[in-house]
């Protein structure tokens, strides 16, 4: 784990204008948007990377990318409208003009899961970042043995991407529960950590890749170490209040780590001294 | 095709009991079978049954006058779906429903109490493992009273 006196990336403060090319809905509150960077080549995105999104005369947050990973094209971000600057962002009309900085950040080990199995637990808007993770593992499916998404949201109509969700179901398992649903629901009702106990996977070769609020994520590392997944191999993407994105400002800071510089990506095992300290 | 005794060797809620307390418990015990949408029990019928699924989803629901029927928990393999038969009033509170093909494990609920009371160090051990059961369920209700996905900001 790096440390917070490392040298900040100042060359990236500078937003990249980037046109909206596609926008999708994919629930209530939640938009799928396609950006083209307007100028210079297409960053080439590795999964788990996030860029920092501004929408002019309003403000910046940081989105993680949902798109194919590791390869140019647009930059494919969902994003919920929780306050002013996602809301513009989700308002963002096909040819509207966003700014871009990034991508920053670590990847999700994907390729390095290579030879065992994987999970991948998402909650709510957490799917978004995992999407990479699903689709590089299918898009490499036979170099993994048993490939799970276990995935939780608030509704029925929370759910995101739900149309390619069933398309996943022909390479991966795909298990999915809401908190809460009217009868004519006749999926899961519960919460996402008890399908980690249901799911078929060999704990001693499994990768877990876990991203979502991070109570859900907190009850979920216990399922997860409760079946014996080693907490090396428990992939946790922490998303606390990033700002700058390049290590400077220090919003991010959790322990001897910034977040925006040496994560979001984080193993449980270095994580864990971390996370139970209140202050913090 | 396995005994009853085999099968519930199996479920994690009798998971390590000596294989003669298996055999009392297979004595209250046959299995059944319910089609999608077929109710297993009805919010205040007598609850004299308890299941444990084999195979399929039960969804527990309760009614809302204006609102319709809404989901509180589903349950699948190996779970337990049912309590009430160990309290008075025995009665059931809420509905359960099949949500595909179900079939499952039903013990009569008398008949278990019944060799509780004879056999008391056996009712400690089925109170324990109801209890873990419980326990387990309380602490998925609270964590969906968390609302843990509810609306963040953009900070």
């Amino acid at each position: 784990m790096a440390t917070i006196a490392e040298e900040p990336r100042l060359g990236a403060l500078t937003p990249l204008p980037a046109r909206v090319a596609d926008r999708i809905r994919e629930t209530g509150d939640t938009w799928t948007l396609e950006l083209e960077v307007e100028a210079g080549a297409a960053p080439v995105i590795a999964p788990g990377q996030f860029m920092m999104v501004y929408a002019f005369g309003i403000g910046e947050v940081p989105i993680s990318v949902s798109g194919p990973p590791n390869r140019p094209g647009p930059v494919v971000l969902t994003v919920r409208d929780v306050g002013a600057v996602s809301g513009a962002i989700c308002r963002s009309e096909p040819g509207a003009v966003l700014g871009l900085r990034g991508p920053f950040g670590n990847a999700w080990p994907v390729d390095e899961a290579a030879g065992g199995d994987v999970v991948v637990v998402a909650g709510g808007i957490g799917l978004a970042p995992l999407r990479p993770v699903v689709l590089r593992a299918i898009e490499r499916r036979n170099d993994y043995g048993s490939v799970s998404l276990l995935y939780g949201a608030r509704t029925p109509d929370d759910l995101l991407y739900p149309v390619e969700r069933e398309a996943w179901r022909d390479e991966i398992a795909v298990e999915v529960t809401v908190d809460a649903a009217g009868g004519d629901w006749t999926g899961r009702v519960g919460v996402v950590p008890k399908l980690v106990d249901a799911a078929e996977f060999r704990p001693e070769t499994t990768t877990a890749f876990v991203c979502g609020p991070e109570i859900m994520m907190h009850f979920t590392v216990e399922a997860l170490l409760a079946r014996g997944v080693p907490a090396e191999r428990i992939m946790l993407s922490m998303e606390r209040d990033m700002r700058c994105g390049v290590g400077l400002c220090g919003h991010c800071q959790l322990g001897p780590t910034l977040i925006c510089r040496d994560g979001p990506v984080y193993s449980f095992a270095d994580l864990a001294p971390w996370l139970e300290v209140r202050e913090l | 095709m396995r005994s009853l005794d085999d099968l519930l060797a199996d479920v994690p809620l009798f998971e390590g009991l000596a294989p003669g307390r298996l055999s009392l418990l297979a004595g209250c015990a046959h299995n059944v079978h319910f089609e999608a949408g077929e109710q297993l029990f009805r919010k205040g019928d007598q609850a004299d049954t308890f299941y444990v699924v084999r195979h399929g989803g039960v969804a527990l629901e309760t009614f809302v006058p204006a609102g319709g029927s809404i989901v509180i928990e589903t349950l699948g393999a190996e779970e337990v779906v049912g309590w009430s038969w160990l309290f008075p009033p025995y009665r059931w509170h809420f509905d359960g429903r099949a949500l595909d093909t179900v079939r499952a494990t039903a013990f009569d609920a008398a008949c278990l109490r019944r060799k509780c009371d004879d056999d008391p160090a056996l009712g400690y051990e089925l109170m324990g493992r109801f209890a873990q059961v419980v326990i387990d369920r309380l602490q998925s209700t609270r964590l969906r009273l968390l609302d843990i996905y509810g609306r963040g900001d953009d900070r």
